[in-house]
């Protein structure tokens, strides 16, 4: 069962705030992150990659994106 | 990711090369330091349609015009322009009024900061300090939950209007084109003198503006991000690229003689250490807690960003006040209330950043 955050209509820092929280909190696992800017796409990417996460897919629908970040 | 521009390589290139056209930009007649100041030239479109009248700052300075629709062109061609408003308008509104007035006690924007020093102008350490001090500041609202909100998807002409006042901006330009020696021209005013009279030829700071404003849509170049994430994130990705446009500009000022050290006797700057350091910590709180320094709010504003778009309007509104009531620095230093300004502003930001906080799930 992965984690949710919901990221949506939140401006820069919040949506890399939210889900390097998120990490910190579950330590290893699987997250899905919603965003709906490709700004918070890339920098939401980067910073799970950042913490060792490897980012398994991202999908695209209506303009938003749904990342599935696995860890550990 | 397939954003090249939104790679290491991509934000150094995108860094390097507003970094070498600031330069040619001033070499080409815009004023000392100041090839690219978003503030500056905020404040001299503020002055260009009368909301001050300050006579040396007037001009619609087509750099600005081009940062817009450059992102917006982008954002289209990138599949990435989404229109999203309603995310506390009015204190994005009020946040953008202090940014630029925090800005005009330091004379300049974070990319001026840099570019400031690119030239050998050693006061803009003290700004820089500041600006950092600032967002280091509101980092610690970010950690204890600040935030101002979400935006909500909206209607694609939410997003279209800042790029439409620009573009009626530019209009304005060329149905009421500057006259020598005329200080107006149909509803436009024109500076005959100081820092609003210098300006690269128009043509040339459009395509300027809308190479840059591409560029950094789609790299998101913002410098006070660049800050903010080492202090939260302990990331360098944007901070590379400021990097980058700090060593292309000097190179470049070397290159054409434009680079002279010092604290005294540097163009459109004052050596009040203490208040170039304040105006910035001002700035940079006002920028870091509405989430991007002036550029990127116009990048934003381009790319469908309505929340951003006020905070442009803030920002000339703000420079309105700062010119009108005596805010504005000089080269003879601080304004007569631009010490109390910013005072006021910082105890607004405080007012917004202690009582914006939500407890994260």
């Amino acid at each position: 069962m992965s984690e949710l955050v919901d990221a949506r209509g939140l401006s820069c820092p919040q949506p890399v705030l939210d889900t390097l929280a998120k990490i910190a909190a579950m330590g290893t696992g699987e997250l899905e992150v919603l965003v709906d800017t490709e700004a918070s796409k890339e920098n939401v990417a980067r910073a799970a990659q950042g913490k060792g996460w490897k980012v398994d897919s991202i999908s695209e629908e209506g303009g938003e994106y749904r990342l599935k970040l696995l860890g550990g | 990711m397939t954003n090249f521009f939104a790679s290491r390589k991509g934000i150094i290139s995108v860094g390097l090369v507003i970094g070498c056209l600031a330069a040619l930009l001033q070499y080409l007649g815009n004023p000392g330091n100041m090839g690219i100041c978003v503030a500056c030239f905020e404040r001299d479109i503020a002055g260009a349609v009368g909301l001050h009248r300050a006579g040396v700052v007037q001009y619609m300075r087509p750099e600005i015009i081009g940062f817009v629709l450059g992102a917006l062109g982008a954002a289209f061609m990138g599949r990435d322009f989404r229109p999203r408003a309603g995310s506390a308008p009015i204190v994005r509104f009020v946040l953008g009024v202090f940014a630029m007035i925090g800005a005009l006690v330091f004379l300049g924007c974070p990319w001026r900061a840099i570019l400031r020093l690119a030239g050998g102008d050693l006061n803009a350490l003290f700004g820089i300090a500041g600006l950092i001090v600032g967002i280091g500041i509101g980092t610690l609202f970010f950690r204890q939950g600040y935030n101002l909100g979400r935006a909500q998807k909206t209607y694609p002409s939410v997003g279209v209007v800042m790029p439409l006042i620009m573009a009626g901006f530019l209009a304005l330009m060329f149905i009421y084109p500057q006259v020598a020696d005329e200080a107006k021209s149909g509803v436009l005013f024109y500076s005959l003198k100081g820092p609003g009279a210098m300006h690269a030829p128009l043509f040339v700071s459009l395509a300027v503006g809308l190479l840059v404003g591409t560029l950094a849509q789609r790299s998101r170049f913002c410098t006070m991000g660049a800050f903010r994430d080492l202090i939260l994130f302990k990331q360098v990705h944007l901070l590379s690229g400021v990097i980058a446009l700090l060593v292309a500009a000097f190179a470049v000022n070397l290159i054409l003689g434009q680079f002279h050290m010092g604290f005294a006797n540097q163009p459109v700057a004052h050596t009040q250490g203490l208040w170039n350091f304040m105006g910035m910590v001002l700035a940079g709180l006002c920028f870091a807690l509405a989430g991007g320094c002036p550029g990127r709010q116009l990048f934003m504003a381009g790319e469908g960003d309505g929340d951003a778009a006020v905070f442009v309007l803030g920002m000339i509104v703000g420079a309105g006040f700062s010119h009108n009531f005596g805010l504005a620095s000089s080269p003879k230093g601080v304004g007569p209330h631009g010490i109390a300004a910013v005072f006021i502003g910082l105890a607004v930001c405080l007012f917004i950043g202690f009582t914006m906080r939500k407890k994260t799930a």
